[in-house]
């Protein structure tokens, strides 16, 4: 039922808007830089003074700046950006068919979270982060070579879809680490 | 140049004059106001030489008040009547209030069954909002800083913990609207000690704030890259802080007496003041000392006299300390990193002094904090320095700071679920908008309900706002496309808008009614302070206007200076002109309502010009920056 929606469209990439080529692998560095020259102009409180119609332009870009530096920075959404630009959509929400061993991999991983869960025990829900960092981490190898051929898209679609589902899970996880450090 | 003849008698200031721009620091025991004076950021102090204004308001009468340290010294004598701590309450709601059986006020509960409101408190001039209690704290800073710059202010910038929420960030801004100050910018006490401490020491590297003040807890982890401060993440508990333990005092010296005395009557509320000084005192005592004496005479006549010792006072207190540090886990989770990255600790607030907070920081970090600053003075040295930047009078524009929301923002679902819309930790200003539908044929309205809070429960979570999305077309449920926007502006303020795809009904709403006081009651308390004389109310609102009016022709004479030839056609440039000088000849009138249009009219002409200015900007910010560096 829930589709999260882009804001402010532009007429230029994120990559184009920080004048980075449009591929998976860029220099983080670069983009860090690009973000904070745009932000030294745009950002409100440069604004604070001006008139009305400048103040709500500035946040709108400085907003724009954000939501674009936020979907490049990471690894899953910067993959899932660049094959949106490629037309074909991840459809996480509606898609949710994984090969098997991805499965066994998914209700093994549910498995040790819960029993970590319940024994309360922390070192072992971080070192299952540790280990679902590593699977993204080898996941992600293979995301800049299928994102740059047209005919791997579909396979860098399922890919996106596994991060995606880890990065879910990390987040569950860390918030159950929260609780129990309570 | 035609365009700088505007610098007319009556008119707006000469563009390079200095801005009389202040910090403030509105703390719940304490309060401070400085500026930036010949470069250097400077508390300001009173005629005594004071610099900390005790954050105490005494209702002496219906029309008098006394603020700060005359008022802290009759609290005592007159509890009911002096309010401490007031910014415990800000934006909240009386059953917010967790130990209110020891708060001395006579606390009005204002909270309908389904609508939560901030609380009041009932003085002999009547029934008092925390916010109007902390606009008198404000307007004798005002005052304070008026009398030593010699001149009204441009603006202040307001600091408030980082982990408000948004109920009482808004409480906060509508107590500076009452004390007459034009609120630059909301800045959060973290993010402003570490511009203090940042600039003063050109540090560089990942630093961590711990701030304890009087009530609230704040841990901000921030990157600081030449002149950048970027907040990573940020946590805390905005009801925790050094009064806890002043409290934690109180109750140990009551279990005392009450071991001791075989009868023992109920303190009445000047005892529970005055215990409640003496603990704060014993706790400040035993900073330096290893016992500290409490003794005092209780109204009935009976004696006080126990010791407390430094290690009994751990004791009593490590729950405390300890629960800062639940809060320090999450950040440092939040952020991604590790103790390794942490390059410094910089302690703020008062409560800091404490050495078993400080040996816990210590211990948890695995170094020594940084104290090389006056941690009761570092978060308003830093709101100046921001103040002075955002007032204009600092041309080197080479500090930028990116903070973040402290709590996720959210929608209810079905089943009392909370949808989150905007995460916390997303750097500010952040907007995110999300699609959903109807789920009854011919449904006509939707109802909207926006929360603040981490916890998947609706019941869990702080409710902003209530409202209803009305006039949708009748469709088949799942037809209609109802895309509700979320914006948090540089302030941290919410404002959310819902929107039906299909038949374009809208709705808006800044994010206010349920604990905010409405538009209504901040009118009345304004004209209930400045005289309801009508002479005066149109007065105050022709001078309004024409400031408004002034403030807008200025930042376009300057954006036409500077960029007016190379982004606009001649014709459009002489649009804008006719529209400032139509607005300057209306400025020697009397017609508010005119003076009002013409400015709107004047802002509207603007509005392609800003756009192109913005881009402009974009543009020129990566020029020849790294332009030689992309591989393209």
């Amino acid at each position: 039922m829930w589709v999260r929606r882009k804001l402010y469209s532009v007429s230029q990439s994120y990559f184009d808007f920080f004048r980075l080529p449009a591929q998976y692998d860029i220099d983080l560095a670069l983009l860090d830089n690009a973000y904070r020259s745009i932000q030294a102009e745009v950002h409100p409180d440069k604004f604070v003074t001006a008139s009305p119609a400048e103040r709500l332009k500035s946040m709108q870009i400085a907003t724009l700046a954000n939501e674009a530096y936020q979907t490049l920075k990471h690894p899953t959404s910067r993959a899932r950006y660049l094959l949106h630009l490629n037309g074909v959509e991840t459809q996480e929400e509606s898609n949710t068919a994984m090969p098997t061993d991805f499965l066994i991999t998914q209700m093994e991983w549910r498995e040790a979270i819960e029993e970590a869960e319940n024994a309360k025990d922390v070192t072992a829900l971080d070192q299952q982060l540790m280990m679902m960092k590593k699977t993204a981490k080898s996941l992600q190898q293979v995301l800049a070579t299928t994102l740059s051929n047209t005919e791997t898209l579909p396979e860098a679609a399922k890919i996106v879809r596994k991060l995606s589902f880890i990065d879910k899970v990390s987040t569950d996880v860390g918030n159950i680490i929260a609780r129990l450090e309570d | 140049m035609a365009l700088l003849q505007i610098s007319e008698p009556g008119m707006s200031a000469a563009p390079h004059q200095h801005k009389l721009a202040v910090g403030i620091d509105l703390g719940t025991t304490n309060s401070l106001v400085a500026t930036v004076r010949s470069g250097m950021s400077t508390v300001l102090q009173d005629e005594h030489g004071h610099a900390l204004l005790p954050s105490v308001v005494r209702y002496l009468s219906s029309n008098e008040v006394i603020v700060g340290h005359d008022a802290q010294a009759q609290q005592s004598i007159d509890p009911v009547n002096t309010i401490v701590s007031v910014k415990r309450f800000m934006g909240r709601s009386l059953k917010d209030i967790a130990d209110r059986a020891h708060i001395p006020y006579k606390f009005v509960d204002v909270s309908t069954e389904h609508d939560s409101r901030m609380l009041q408190i009932d003085t002999r001039a009547g029934l008092k909002s925390p916010v109007e209690i902390s606009a008198e704290i404000l307007k004798a800073l005002k005052v304070r800083a008026e009398k030593a710059l010699g001149g009204e202010l441009t603006g202040a910038v307001i600091t408030v913990p980082a982990y408000f929420d948004d109920a009482q960030r808004q409480a906060t801004k509508d107590a500076a609207r009452l004390a007459g100050l034009h609120v630059l910018r909301l800045l959060n006490e973290p993010t402003s000690a570490a511009v203090a401490y940042g600039l003063d020491n050109a540090a560089e590297g990942i630093y961590v704030i711990y701030d304890l003040g009087g009530g609230t807890f704040d841990i901000s982890i921030l990157r600081l890259s030449k002149g950048v401060f970027e907040v990573l993440a940020t946590n805390g508990d905005s009801a925790l802080g050094g009064d806890d333990f002043d409290h934690r005092i109180y109750c140990w010296v009551l279990d005392k007496v009450r071991e001791d005395a075989k009868s023992f009557t109920p303190l009445n509320e000047e005892d529970t003041r005055l215990l409640l000084t003496k603990a704060r005192q014993a706790k400040e005592w035993l900073t330096d000392n290893f016992e500290a004496q409490i003794t005092c005479k209780l109204s009935n006549g009976a004696f006080v006299d126990v010791t407390l010792s430094a290690p009994q006072f751990v004791e009593l207190t490590q729950t405390l300390v300890i629960k800062t540090l639940a809060p320090t886990r999450k950040a440092m989770r939040d952020a991604g990193l590790a103790l390794a990255d942490i390059k410094g600790v910089v302690l703020v607030g008062g409560a800091t002094r404490m050495p078993h907070i400080r040996h816990a920081v210590q211990e948890f970090f695995g170094q020594e904090p940084l104290t090389n600053l006056d941690p009761d003075k570092v978060v308003v040295l830093g709101a100046a320095i921001q103040a002075n930047v955002l007032a204009g009078n600092r041309s080197d524009d080479d500090l930028l700071l990116l903070d973040v929301t402290p709590l996720s923002l959210g929608l209810e679902t079905m089943g009392g679920l909370v949808e989150k819309v905007i995460p916390r930790n997303s750097t500010l200003p952040v907007a995110r908008a999300q699609d959903f539908t109807t789920f009854k044929d011919g449904q006509t309205a939707m109802s909207i309900h926006v929360l603040q809070g981490e916890r998947e429960l609706v019941s869990d979570c702080r409710s902003l706002a209530k409202f209803e999305l009305r006039g949708i077309p009748p469709m088949a449920a799942g037809a209609a496309r109802i895309r509700v926007t979320f914006q948090v502006d540089a302030d941290g303020l919410l404002s959310v808008s819902a929107r039906e795809q299909t038949s374009g009904i809208e709705a808006h709403i800044v994010v206010k009614p349920s604990y905010g006081l409405t538009e209504d009651e901040i009118t009345h308390m304004l004209q209930s302070s400045f005289g309801a004389a009508e002479a005066d109310k149109q007065a105050r609102a022709l001078r309004e206007a024409i400031v408004d009016a002034e403030q807008l022709i200025e930042a376009v004479s300057v954006a036409l200076t500077k960029d007016g030839d190379s982004l606009l056609s001649n014709e459009e440039k002489q649009t804008i002109l006719a529209n400032i000088e139509t607005l300057k000849s209306l400025c020697h009138t009397k017609d508010c309502h005119a003076i009002h249009q013409a400015t709107e009219t004047l802002n509207h002409a603007t509005e392609a010009f800003a756009a192109r200015r913005m881009d402009a900007s974009v543009k020129s910010a990566l020029a020849g920056k790294n332009v030689e560096n992309l591989e393209l």
